[in-house]
């Protein structure tokens, strides 16, 4: 298929921190070998929401670049607070 | 309630906390019932078909009139909800952080936690998924059951899951044309009663097909798809345009499992269930015996099973917590279990029965 490579054809992965799939590729094949390495070296899964949309696309990109199955893919790690909550929340 | 006794904190008020919450709750057991949301209900309001089953499973009835009966029980029995209310942490020996109307934080000791986080919609990626327009199929459906907007004029739906017939026949009821329903996959996924009503309003069906990308200047005004190969990669030459204003995603579900990591449940990979999700016994308990898993987070299935499950892990619970005796635990629990059995049934239960057996049996190996 004709793959011209415009701006519309770039592919965004994580929306909140506009993380690519070429980015996400790249650190990969640079060396992130889970979703908790792509998600410090690129911040994909660092935004509002947490992953939420992203994390099984990430997944996938992961299980494809490495030839793993989908349940060779470490689980994320999660921390609290599991969803933005405002400083001002926390000063209660 | 015991002056100092520890309740057992259920996290959402869908369909499985609701029940969860109620059997404690009629148990004579102290129960706190958290939701986000500003009314409980989770899914529930938004279904407007007619549930599956047989009688005792409420089938015939639609969702949202079992979200009413639900809610009615709950008020009737005084069950202490608390509504805009985010779970976001737990600390072991059980100590949930909960941020209300989020301008107030506190935490609350748990003597049993019940987590009916429910699941999350898939995301596809492909060039211009980030236009205005694209959506998933369960945000189309919340705009046109619950906030009566209807979000385009003109559909491509993704996928013919449940979730994609379900929604695709909604929209044409709520005055949107469908222009395709698509799938990659060599057949449809959806059960044929749903299918048949889309199919039969004249809306094409193309299998092993995918979405090549969004077009539009400022929102979505074409959609590119293609058929794909055995491999799943797009065929040359087979692409096709629709003119569509609003591309919907029904490609599956992921448990919301963000509270049962932190709770450090053992989590397992169940793909027919939507992936990584916590393991669990016969009772819905996790690997961390204090923590029950109910509904979609302990795999994706329906609201029917969902409030079976939510039933046996409150019965269970209020056991544990003294609230009831062995004797009647035991046939409250093989009751529900019977129930449960009789809904996984045909070829799409069968599938889930069997996914749901390898989940005890790891327990068991555990």
């Amino acid at each position: 298929m004709d793959e011209k490579k415009g701006p519309g054809d770039e592919k965004y992965i994580c929306r909140c921190e506009e993380v690519t799939e070429a980015e996400i590729r790249d650190a990969i094949r640079a060396g992130a070998r889970s979703v908790v390495e792509i998600k410090r070296w690129t911040r994909a899964g660092m935004g509002i929401c947490q992953g939420r949309s992203c994390r099984r696309l990430v997944e996938r990109i992961l299980a494809e670049e490495l030839k793993l199955k989908p349940e060779e893919i470490e689980i994320s790690s999660f921390r609290q607070p599991v969803r933005p909550v405002s400083i001002k929340a926390m000063d209660e | 309630m015991r002056n100092d006794e520890k309740p057992a904190i259920v996290v959402g008020a869908g369909p499985a906390g609701l029940c969860a919450a109620i059997e404690l709750k009629k148990a004579g057991a102290p129960v706190v019932l958290m939701d986000e949301n500003a009314k409980p209900g989770g899914q529930l309001f938004k279904q407007i078909h007619k549930f599956f089953g047989s009688q005792e499973h409420k089938a015939g009835i639609r969702g949202f009139d079992i979200g009413k009966e639900l809610l009615a029980e709950s008020l009737r029995l005084g069950i202490d909800v608390r509504l805009k209310t985010e779970v976001v942490g737990i600390e072991l020996g059980l100590k949930v952080w909960a941020v209300e109307d989020r301008t107030k934080s506190y935490t609350l000791d748990a003597g049993k936690l019940i987590l009916a986080t429910g699941a999350t919609e898939n995301a596809l990626s492909f060039p211009g998924w980030t236009l205005p327009g694209v959506m998933t199929a369960g945000c189309a459906q919340t705009l046109i059951n619950v906030h009566r907007v209807l979000p385009g004029k003109r559909i491509l739906m993704v996928g013919s899951g449940n979730v994609g017939v379900i929604v695709a026949y909604q929209l044409m009821q709520a005055g949107a044309q469908v222009a395709a329903v698509i799938e990659a996959l060599p057949r449809l996924g959806g059960y044929g009663v749903h299918t048949a009503k889309v199919r039969r309003a004249g809306v094409p069906f193309y299998c092993s097909t995918t979405i090549i990308r969004a077009e539009g200047a400022e929102s979505v005004e074409r959609a590119v798809i293609a058929s794909i190969d055995a491999k799943f990669q797009p065929i040359p030459g087979t692409e096709q345009i629709l003119d569509v204003d609003t591309i919907c995603l029904a490609v599956g579900l992921t448990p919301s499992i963000e509270l049962s990591c932190l709770a450090e449940c053992k989590q397992i990979y169940i793909p027919e269930l939507g992936g990584n999700m916590p393991a669990h016994d016969e009772y819905m308990r996790s690997s961390n015996q204090s923590v029950y898993v109910v509904g979609d987070i302990a795999g994706v299935e329906e609201a029917s099973t969902a409030m079976e499950e939510g039933r046996l892990a409150g019965i269970h619970a209020a056991w544990a917590m003294g609230y009831m005796d062995d004797q009647t635990m035991k046939i409250k629990t093989d009751e529900t279990r019977g129930r449960l059995q009789a809904l996984r049934q045909g070829i799409f239960g069968q599938k889930r029965f069997a996914a749901k057996e390898r989940i005890l049996a790891m327990r068991k190996d555990a």
